[in-house]
């Protein structure tokens, strides 16, 4: 058994692949053994909530009975993926006819293992969900974490970008106001932290930069001004929806509002990589849209 | 957002869908709403919404069901929690938000093209059947059904996703992808039994 079980979500096989290349990176630096979850589904987003209440419980519920069976806490690196397994956990177990009606379900409908013949899938309700922020600074420790830094990110200037739904509603784990774990994190990792970026936790746009595009370039034009005004080099961010509106659209948001220059879009694990002297590749580093090495080479840390 | 005076009468009221509505998220508790408007103050969507949440809860308790799932309101809203954490009156907004997006789906008053019921649509048949999202299949679907043009401004984006190896052309499917329908199917039936009795 491992210590987690790891739950990617749709995304980190997508368009957020850098997120899942990274943490895993960052993960086996730091000697964390994570096991990714078998047969894993989607876990509903915000989309199914929409349209079948009952049916997005039970779909996320599949989830935690499978992290169940695997034992150890479940890691969701993913913002709406933690959000709706943290939720659908807290209402299975504040609800007794719902978690009836969902766990008679997934017993006579799912099964898990193959070696001795697959069995039905069980769920008690005793899997913690949780995000990588969390066990990185409650698990690991900031000390942990600080003594493997080898390639510190001197005279980086970050804007930590927390994004609504790690903390919002629910906020286990950080200041739901003024979070601060992923602050601590790269301020271990040496970066130049921006501490009083304003925008730490408005929302992004999410899926509206699909469906209504100009809704979400004025959503994302504030947060990118803001972090430019503030002299950000970089944007870290903990989600992938959140990473992609960021950056993909730079080149429209500098229609609306002045930008001096893009701004990369780094995932948190991606800068925590870095400070560990993981090759950029092994970082997923390739994959972004604005590249990062100009600026790290402007602020002379290591290429 | 809209700065026209609405002028409703008795006639445009539905008691019952007023009924439904306070009733909600725990009985009458939606009729403890102060209307102080903290939660369209919080939104940062409600700039764009035909109406900000506060007089969407408004005209919801009072019974104007038409005005409230005819309205882009319910689909702007892209559960960012704000106003749920800032409303003191702890009433959770976003869930409100989820079920009348339900209501309007069900009652078949949402509007069938807007992209956002379409996104909701396809991303909820995709995931009951193969169990998992394949992100390029999605956003194709909904160019498809609201509308090419809309997304021709996108393609460069899509070119560089593929081209840096962010944008999977594979079609998901979970091994187990019957197991999960059929999880889905059998809630769903559980409920149509309840609801029948």
């Amino acid at each position: 058994m491992s210590t987690y079980s790891y739950y990617p979500g749709c995304s980190l096989k997508g368009t957020g692949k850098p997120y899942e290349e990274s943490l895993l990176a960052v993960f086996e630096a730091l000697q964390v053994e994570m096991a990714e979850l078998g047969d894993w589904n989607c876990c509903g987003a915000t989309a199914y909530m929409a349209v079948d209440e009952l049916q997005a419980v039970a779909l996320a519920s599949r989830i935690l009975a499978l992290a169940e069976n695997a034992g150890g806490d479940l890691i969701a690196p993913c913002n709406a993926c933690w959000l709706v397994l943290t939720k659908t956990a807290g209402r299975l177990e504040g609800d007794a006819d719902l978690r009836r009606v969902v766990c008679s379900g997934l017993a006579s409908t799912c099964t898990v293992g193959n070696g001795d013949g697959p069995s039905p899938l069980g769920y008690e309700g005793k899997v913690a969900v949780r995000h990588p922020l969390d066990v990185l600074v409650n698990d690991i420790g900031l000390e942990a974490f600080a003594e493997k830094v080898t390639e510190p990110l001197e005279g980086l200037r970050v804007a930590p970008y927390y994004g609504c739904q790690i903390v919002r509603p629910l906020s286990p784990f950080d200041d739901q106001h003024n979070p601060v774990t992923m602050d601590r994190l790269l301020e271990a990792a040496g970066c130049d932290v921006i501490a009083d970026y304003p925008f730490k936790t408005r929302c992004c746009g999410a899926s509206q930069m699909m469906t209504m595009p100009n809704v979400g370039i004025d959503l994302v034009s504030m947060l990118l001004e803001d972090a430019a005004a503030r002299g950000a080099d970089v944007i870290a961010v903990a989600c992938p929806l959140c990473q992609f509106n960021l950056e993909a659209y730079q080149g429209k948001v500098a229609r609306r509002v002045h930008l001096e220059e893009k701004i990369p879009i780094l995932y948190f694990t991606q800068l925590l990589g870095l400070a560990l002297g993981i090759p950029a590749k092994a970082l997923g580093l390739h994959r972004s849209f604005i590249k990062v090495e100009p600026v790290l080479a402007r602020r002379s840390v290591h290429e | 957002m809209a700065t026209e005076p609405m002028i409703r009468t008795e006639a445009d009221r539905d008691p019952g869908f007023s009924a439904w509505f306070t009733d909600l998220v725990g009985e009458e508790k939606l009729r403890e709403c102060i209307h102080c408007g903290v939660c369209s103050g919080s939104c940062p969507l409600s700039s764009h919404m035909d109406f900000g949440p506060r007089k969407l809860m408004y005209l919801a308790r009072e019974g104007f069901a038409g005005d409230v799932l005819g309205s882009n309101t319910i689909w702007l809203c892209t559960s960012c929690y704000a106003c749920t954490v800032a409303c003191p009156q702890q009433i959770p907004v976003t869930e409100v938000m989820y079920a009348l997006k339900r209501k309007a789906i069900e009652s078949g008053r949402a509007p069938r093209r807007h992209p956002v019921v379409v996104m909701a649509r396809r991303f909820s048949r995709m995931v009951r059947k193969r169990g998992r999202l394949s992100e390029a299949y999605l956003i194709a679907g909904l160019a498809a059904q609201s509308g090419v043009h809309r997304y021709l401004g996108l393609a460069p984006v899509g070119i560089k996703s593929v081209r840096t190896g962010r944008f999977s052309l594979k079609r998901e499917k979970i091994e187990r992808h019957r197991e999960l329908t059929a999880l889905l199917d059998t809630v769903e039936r559980h409920r149509a039994e309840v609801e029948a009795s």
